[in-house]
């Protein structure tokens, strides 16, 4: 067969068999219990490492949550809950959440253990420098936990780390260790993150199996993809704005810092900006939105189509909006700072960029509820979390297009709104979408099933009690009850029943969270009591699943690596025996499949 | 890194264009060995970082309410009588391009399998590097004892030695990363490791010539970095 022939095409049309481009890769194989499971150089247990310790700080922030609601739901209650605790729980738990949570557990977990299967490469590229990867996002994340314990505790400044606040003292944290501690954890992490980043990408760009094109690949790899480049480019705004402010902290430096006066005295700074941090940190921030957004749009994607037994609709839109949205992402990032006396052109400019944002993520979500159409729907686990990501995610993005047009913004931007905004969009969509993808690989990683009945309780009590939690303070933002106080039931120009919905939404906060102990006592019982799977019980058609061994040996593929014949995504071929052809499966085997082009 | 291209297979069918190419299977850039590709993504995510330095340099610069230092009495050195201006920032910058060229000699007779050659090249680019280092270590010693510290210095703003030390030191660190990263491969050419395909103490992957022109894809960068700093530091 001619070289050009099987590009870009969704199925062979004959048994092609590509010539090999990319050289047998050497695995190390370990030899003690230390290389094996510790200093692991296999992407899979490296997965699996970042999944652990990013759920058990994952933890953390959850518990920090509770004790925020319970202050909001109950203020005075509790006297072990003063304002400086408060002001240090929104902190720790918004930047945990974001990054040592969602980033790490998208793109180091799932990212590990997915893209060398999916794409059928034996490990990543490099597998000592993700290993090394690994245990620098573990050191950041001790450093973290270490700003707990040092005398003033952890930084108050909110998760943004806006400049002064951050640095003046005063603000919990501030003038100790606790903001220093929190800026090196962040350059940690991004350190460490790089290294895992770049074998991401060139695993997915060099390391392909035969016949693996780029237009075959599941979409959750095009989305862990383009989350990575995207973090790989967005990263170095925040490490540098971290290398800076922590000068201002222990060198006086004034990078950030105007002349300012605290108590009443006039401080060393003068002459810094403010604003440029604010810059900095969203031109980080925002494409971070998108680092955690895009692989539960790929995840979903691929969930989506698995279980509804029906090929996804316009892969090809699919993926060009998922790199069209990475590329616009870095072109909104002031409609973070609408509120912070920017020139109003820069507004003009930035609700624009956002508003566009709106039409490649409309077309995933067409594209989403088109699949689903008149599909053969199982409403298996995994897919009762994927609608649910559906759901959300139309009704966080409703809320972002109120919030990216500027004169809108402005009244909701410090109000409930924004929290409800996005905690729908980015908090629980996205985590909606990584319970669906446990769930839905749990049997590949251990090959035993979840329990059925505690996950669909798992389910309906997350996927109901988030809408309860986060539906209404859309009101509250409606209403005015400003985000970020610590207590506000005296301020006479807020109803009465802000305080009841406030106490409503603590009480299912608390249910919610207790839901997520009970998933995790279902992950680790059916790991190791759980009925055992199928080697591929959900009948997907991708190569994870295509493995000799299922869980899958170090190395993925025996002796031979697969060849791919075809997209992820002939389900339901009509003509052919099963609902389903792996890519694996040339032509040949399939003789009466009616296949057409996509 | 040390994955080897001469194993590899390339058949690139004329005529099918850039996009066709991309698009195919198992290597977007094809023939581009994995270390290769991994540090020129690494590059570009590390321009954003230098790009990001330098744009807040600008905007501090603007922001500040003093007036900046005049660059070309700050950097000038005394010889004898007169006032120099830039004369150091002009031999350091002319000692790491000149490194450029012994690294680019060392790469081509690294693939000619002139083990010896690209060993001598390879110390000079190293030599060369320590020296611009060294050069820096003279100049931030002489800026600290004229009165310049991060928070304040006796010429103007106080930025100015804010971010100078921090860009430069930055940038600095890249040098001194490149350095120790050449006397290491020096060792590795003369030791003929490229050409036995020794094993990698930490990684245990074969060694490979192409390690050599990854080296040189770094140290090049970071050479074109510094003509940015100069320009924006020195020349502004």
């Amino acid at each position: 067969m001619a070289a050009d022939s099987y590009e870009d095409i969704a199925v062979d049309k004959g048994d092609v068999i590509p010539a090999l481009e990319v050289p047998p890769q050497e695995l190390y194989h370990a030899k003690s219990f230390w290389t094996k499971w510790i200093f692991c150089q296999d992407a899979k247990v490296i997965g699996i490492q970042y999944s652990i310790t990013a759920i058990a700080i994952g933890l953390v922030a959850l518990v920090l949550s509770w004790l925020m609601r319970l202050q909001l739901g109950f203020p005075e209650l509790f006297p072990f809950l003063g304002a400086a605790e408060y002001y240090q729980f929104v902190t720790m738990h918004g930047m945990i959440m974001v990054i040592y949570l969602l980033t790490a557990l998208f793109l180091g977990g799932f990212g590990n253990y997915l893209i060398p299967l999916m794409v059928g490469a034996r490990d990543m590229v490099f597998p000592y420098v993700n290993m090394v990867s690994f245990w620098v996002y573990f050191l950041a994340v001790l450093v973290l936990v270490a700003s707990f314990f040092v005398p003033g505790g952890p930084t108050g400044a909110g998760w943004t780390l806006y400049p002064p606040q951050a640095i003046t003292s005063g603000t919990p944290g501030g003038d100790g260790l606790g903001i220093i501690l929190m800026l090196i954890s962040l350059s940690i992490f991004v350190v460490g993150f790089t290294m895992g980043g770049l074998n991401y990408v060139i695993t997915i760009l060099q390391a392909r199996t035969r016949g693996m094109t780029l237009m075959r690949m599941p979409l959750t790899v095009w989305g862990i993809f383009t989350a990575t480049v995207l973090a790989l480019f967005a990263f170095p705004a925040l490490i540098v704005s971290c290398i800076m402010m922590t000068l201002d902290n222990l060198l006086g430096t004034s990078f950030f810092m105007p002349a300012i006066v605290e108590f009443g005295e006039q401080t060393e700074y003068s002459g810094g900006s403010p604003i440029l941090f604010q810059h900095l940190f969203w031109f980080f921030g925002h494409p971070e939105v998108y680092i955690v957004a895009l692989p539960a749009f790929g995840i979903v994607s691929d969930l989506i189509s698995v279980h509804a037994r029906k090929n996804i609709f316009g892969y090809r839109m699919m993926v060009w909006a998922i790199v069209i949205i990475g590329g616009l992402s870095f072109v909104v990032w002031a409609h973070h700072m609408y509120v912070a006396g920017m020139n109003p052109w820069f507004g003009y400019f930035f609700a624009t960029t956002t508003l566009i944002i709106a039409v490649p993520t409309a077309i995933k979500v067409y594209n989403w509820v088109i699949t689903l159409w008149r599909g053969n729907i199982k409403l298996t686990i995994p897919m009762l979390f994927a609608l649910g990501f559906i759901v959300t995610f139309v009704n966080g993005g409703i809320t972002g297009l109120f919030l990216g047009n500027v004169i809108v913004d402005v009244p909701l931007s410090d109000t409930y709104f924004v929290v409800a905004h996005f905690h729908m969009v980015m908090g629980i969509a996205p985590v909606l979408v990584v319970f669906g993808a446990i769930y839905h690989w749990f049997p590949l990683i251990t090959g035993r099933l979840l329990h059925e009945g505690m996950g669909r309780f798992h389910f309906w009590v997350t996927f109901l009690g988030s809408y309860a939690i986060y539906f209404p303070m859309h009101y509250l933002g409606f209403v005015g009850v400003p985000r970020r106080y610590f207590e506000m039931y005296d301020s006479e120009f807020m109803a009465v029943s802000t305080n009841y919905l406030n106490q409503f939404i603590t009480v299912v906060a608390l249910i919610v969270g207790f839901t997520q102990i009970l998933f995790l006592y279902n992950i680790i019982t059916s790991s190791k009591f759980g009925k055992k799977a199928d080697k591929n019980p959900w009948k997907a058609c991708s190569l994870e699943w295509r493995t000799p061994e299922v869980p899958p040996t170090h190395g993925n593929f025996g002796k031979e690596l697969p060849v791919v014949h075809r997209w992820a995504y002939d389900y339901s071929v009509p003509g052919a025996t099963d609902d389903f052809i792996p890519q694996d499966i040339p032509a040949s085997q399939v003789p009466n499949a009616e296949v057409e082009k996509t | 890194m040390e994955e080897s291209s001469s194993q590899t297979k390339v058949t690139i069918p004329p005529n099918r264009g850039a996009i066709k190419e991309w698009a195919s299977d198992q290597k977007v850039f094809k023939g581009v060995p994995w270390g290769k590709a991994m540090m020129w993504i690494f590059l570009v995510s590390d321009t954003f970082v230098f790009s990001i330095f330098l744009i807040s340099y600008m905007t501090v610069r603007f922001s500040t309410k003093v007036e900046w230092p005049n660059a070309s009495e700050v950097f000038g050195l005394h010889i004898g009588h007169y006032n120099v201006p830039l004369l150091l920032i002009a031999i350091m910058t002319f000692i790491l391009i000149t490194s450029s060229g012994t690294m680019a000699l060392a790469v081509k007779y690294g693939y000619e399998k002139n083990r010896k050659m690209c060993a001598y090249l390879m110390l000079a680019t190293a030599i060369f590097g320590a020296s611009f280092v060294g050069m820096q270590a003279f100049e931030w010693t002489k800026l600290i004892m004229e009165g310049v510290r991060p928070w304040e210095n006796p010429f103007g703003a106080p930025q100015f030695g804010a971010i100078f030390f921090m860009v430069t030191g930055f940038h600095g660190t890249h040098v001194t990363i490149g350095v120790i990263f050449l006397f290491i491969m020096t060792r590795k050419a003369w030791r003929g490791d490229f050409d036995t395909g020794r094993r990698g103490y930490f990684t245990s992957q074969k060694s490979n010539y192409e390690a050599i022109e990854i080296m040189g894809l770094y140290w090049h960068f970071v050479d074109l970095v510094w003509v940015f700093i100069f320009a924006f530091f020195y020349l502004w």
